[in-house]
C-alpha cells in the first residue's frame, strides 16, 4: 500500500516537475509554420502544459490550435488536441477525492457520482469522434467576422470511452414533462457579470442516442486537463460547443435552457444552409447543431516543390456530421475532374476517415490540388464558401498550392 | 528565517502540497507577447480596462475594423459581459483601437 502510495507520488512529482519546465517554455519565439497563410502569419507555436508546440490563437483563456500535419491520421495525439476555453479562470487543479459530477434538477434521484463510480456503475462505451468547433476556419471568412480567428486546426479526432449520458440520467430518473438538460464546467468566470459557460441537449436527443458520453478516457489515456480532465461530454457528430470539459454538473430542466451560451451565443441562422447573404443578418436563428461535410490535404504542405512526372503522395482526412464519409475526390484541374482517393479503414461514422491518393503533376509550374468529401447522404462541400455573421459551419472545397518542377 | 527558504525549497514546498491536494494540477502559463497591444494615445487605457477578463490576444487577432466595428465591441463588452468601462473610457478606447487596428 505505502510503497503504491509512494510511486504514485513520486511520478505526480516528475509530471508536475515537467509540466513546470513546460510552462517555462511558452513566449519561446518559435512562430507557426505557415507563414504564406494569411491567417496563420505571425501567430507563434507555444507549449501548454500536457500539450505540444500548438499555434496560440488565445493565452488567457487558453485558445490552441493544432498545427495541419497532424491531419494525415485518423487519430489526433492528445498533446496535439487543439484547446477552446470561453471564460476565465480555467481549472488548473483537480482532486478525485472531491470531484463530483452531480446530477440535479427534475429528477427523481438526484447524483453525486465521484470518477469511480463513472467507471464502475455504468457500462462502459466507446466511440470514435470527431471534436470540432463551431468557428473552425473563421479567419478564412470573406468578409471576414468577429471572433476567434482560427485557421483550420480547431478540430481533432479521438476514441472517447466513458458513461453513457442516457444511463446517467435513467439512475437519476427523469421526471415526465422534462425537456432538456444542462451541462456546466469547473470553468468559472471570475467576474459575476460574464455568463457562465452553460450549454443545454435536449432530453429526447439524449434518450434516444447512446454514442453521447460523459467520457473520462481519450485515446487510452485520462484527459488532459486542457481537454476536460477528469471528464467531458461527447456529443458525437455535433460541434464542440456542447462537448462541456470539466463537467461538474448536469441540471435537468423544464423548458428549453436559453441563457447567453445558448442564445444568443452560437447561433446559425434557420435555413438549410445555416448562410445567409455575405454581410447580412439571419431574421431566425436556431443553436448551432451536426457538422458539415469536411475534408483536408495535410501532406504535402501547401507551396511544397514537387517534381514532374513522378507520382506524389496525398494525404489527409474527410469527416461529417455522423453519416459517415462515402467518398473522398482529388482535382488537379480546377475541380473539371475529379478522381477517387482510397479511403482507409473506418473507424465508425462519427471519426475522421482517412484517405490517400497518388498524383503524378504532367507539366512544371504553379498547380493547385483540390480535395472535397461526399457523406453516405450525399452531402459535400461547396465551390464557393457559405456565409453566416458567426463565422460557423464553413465547408468549402479545399485546396492547397504546389511548386511543380 | 525567511530568507533561509531558497526557491528551491519553496519549490519543493509548492510541489509537495499540491501532490498531496491534487490529482492533477497544471501551471497557468502568462500570457503571450503575441498579445501586447501597439503603443499609440490611449494605449494604457485600453491595457487596463481590456485584460482582465481575457488575453489581449482577443483584441490583435481580430480583423481590422473603422471606429463602427470597434464601438461594436467595445459595447458589447459592457453591455453584454458587465465590463466596468466609463463612457469617456470607452471612447478613448474605441479611438485607440480604431487607429491601431483600423483599415
Ligand atoms: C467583464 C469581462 C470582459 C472585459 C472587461 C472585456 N471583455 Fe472582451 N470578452 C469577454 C468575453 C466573456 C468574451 C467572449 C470570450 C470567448 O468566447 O472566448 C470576450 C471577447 C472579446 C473579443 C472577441 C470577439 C467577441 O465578440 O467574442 C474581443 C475583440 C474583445 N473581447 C475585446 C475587448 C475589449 C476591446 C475590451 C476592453 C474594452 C474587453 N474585451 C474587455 C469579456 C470581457
Amino acid at each position: 500500500m505505502l510503497d503504491l502510495s509512494r510511486r504514485d507520488a513520486a511520478k505526480r512529482l516528475a509530471r508536475f516537475g515537467a509540466l513546470l519546465a513546460a510552462g517555462g517554455l511558452v513566449g519561446a519565439p518559435t512562430i507557426a509554420p505557415a507563414q504564406d497563410d494569411l491567417v496563420l502569419a505571425r501567430r507563434p507555436l507555444v507549449r501548454y502544459p500536457e500539450k505540444t508546440d500548438l499555434i496560440l490563437l488565445t493565452s488567457r483563456p487558453p485558445q490552441l490550435e493544432t498545427p495541419m500535419k497532424y491531419f494525415d491520421r485518423a487519430i489526433t495525439p492528445n498533446e496535439a488536441f487543439f484547446v477552446r476555453y470561453h471564460v476565465f479562470p480555467i481549472p488548473l487543479e483537480v482532486d478525485l477525492a472531491t470531484w463530483r459530477l452531480r446530477v440535479t434538477g427534475r429528477v427523481d434521484r438526484p447524483l453525486e457520482l465521484s470518477l469511480d463510480d463513472l467507471k464502475t456503475k455504468f457500462p462502459r462505451a466507446a466511440v470514435t469522434a470527431v471534436n470540432q468547433c463551431s468557428g473552425n476556419s473563421r479567419g478564412r471568412f470573406s468578409p471576414r467576422v468577429l471572433g476567434g480567428q482560427w485557421g483550420d486546426g480547431a478540430m481533432g479526432n479521438a476514441e472517447w470511452v466513458g458513461a453513457r449520458l442516457k444511463d446517467i440520467l435513467t439512475a437519476a430518473g427523469v421526471r415526465q414533462g422534462s425537456v432538456q438538460a444542462t451541462f456546466d464546467g469547473l470553468d468559472k468566470p471570475a467576474f459575476p457579470s460574464v455568463p457562465d459557460f452553460v450549454k443545454s441537449l435536449d432530453i429526447a436527443r439524449i434518450m434516444e442516442d447512446p454514442d453521447i458520453l460523459v467520457a473520462y478516457q481519450m485515446n487510452g489515456a485520462a484527459l488532459p486537463m486542457l481537454n476536460g480532465y477528469p471528464a467531458r461530454l461527447v456529443v458525437p457528430g455535433w460541434y464542440a460547443t456542447y462537448w462541456v470539459k470539466n463537467l461538474s454538473e448536469i441540471e435537468v430542466v423544464d423548458q428549453v435552457f436559453e441563457k447567453f451560451w445558448m442564445k444568443p451565443g452560437y447561433r446559425i441562422p434557420d435555413n438549410a444552409c445555416g448562410c445567409v447573404q455575405p454581410g447580412t443578418a439571419p431574421a431566425r436563428t436556431v443553436p448551432i447543431n451536426r457538422m458539415t461535410v469536411r475534408s483536408f490535404i495535410a501532406s504535402p504542405v501547401p507551396g511544397a516543390r514537387v517534381p514532374v512526372g513522378r507520382p506524389v503522395t496525398l494525404k489527409g482526412i474527410a469527416f461529417d456530421g455522423g453519416y459517415g464519409v462515402q467518398e473522398v475526390q482529388l482535382s488537379a484541374d480546377g475541380g473539371t475532374t475529379w478522381r477517387r482517393a482510397d479511403l482507409g479503414s473506418d473507424l465508425g461514422r462519427y471519426s475522421f476517415r482517412e484517405w490517400t491518393a497518388t498524383w503524378t503533376p504532367a507539366q512544371a509550374g504553379p498547380a493547385r490540388v483540390m480535395v472535397r468529401a461526399f457523406n453516405r447522404i450525399g452531402e459535400s462541400q461547396g465551390r464557393e464558401p457559405l456565409w453566416n455573421p458567426a463565422g460557423y459551419l464553413r465547408n468549402v472545397i479545399e485546396h492547397i498550392d504546389l511548386q511543380v518542377g | 528565517m525567511r530568507r533561509a527558504l531558497g526557491p528551491g525549497l519553496l519549490l519543493l514546498v509548492l510541489v509537495a502540497s499540491a501532490v498531496a491536494a491534487a490529482d492533477k494540477t497544471i501551471p497557468m502559463p502568462p500570457d503571450h507577447a503575441y498579445a501586447t497591444l501597439k503603443p499609440g494615445a490611449g494605449v494604457e487605457v485600453t491595457r487596463q480596462q481590456c485584460v482582465s477578463c481575457h488575453s489581449t490576444d482577443y483584441i490583435v487577432m481580430q480583423p481590422r475594423g473603422n471606429a463602427k466595428q470597434w464601438d461594436g465591441v467595445v459595447t458589447k463588452m459592457i453591455k453584454v459581459f458587465g465590463a466596468p468601462v466609463s463612457d469617456q473610457d470607452a471612447k478613448t478606447i474605441v479611438e485607440y483601437l480604431a487607429t491601431q487596428y483600423g483599415n
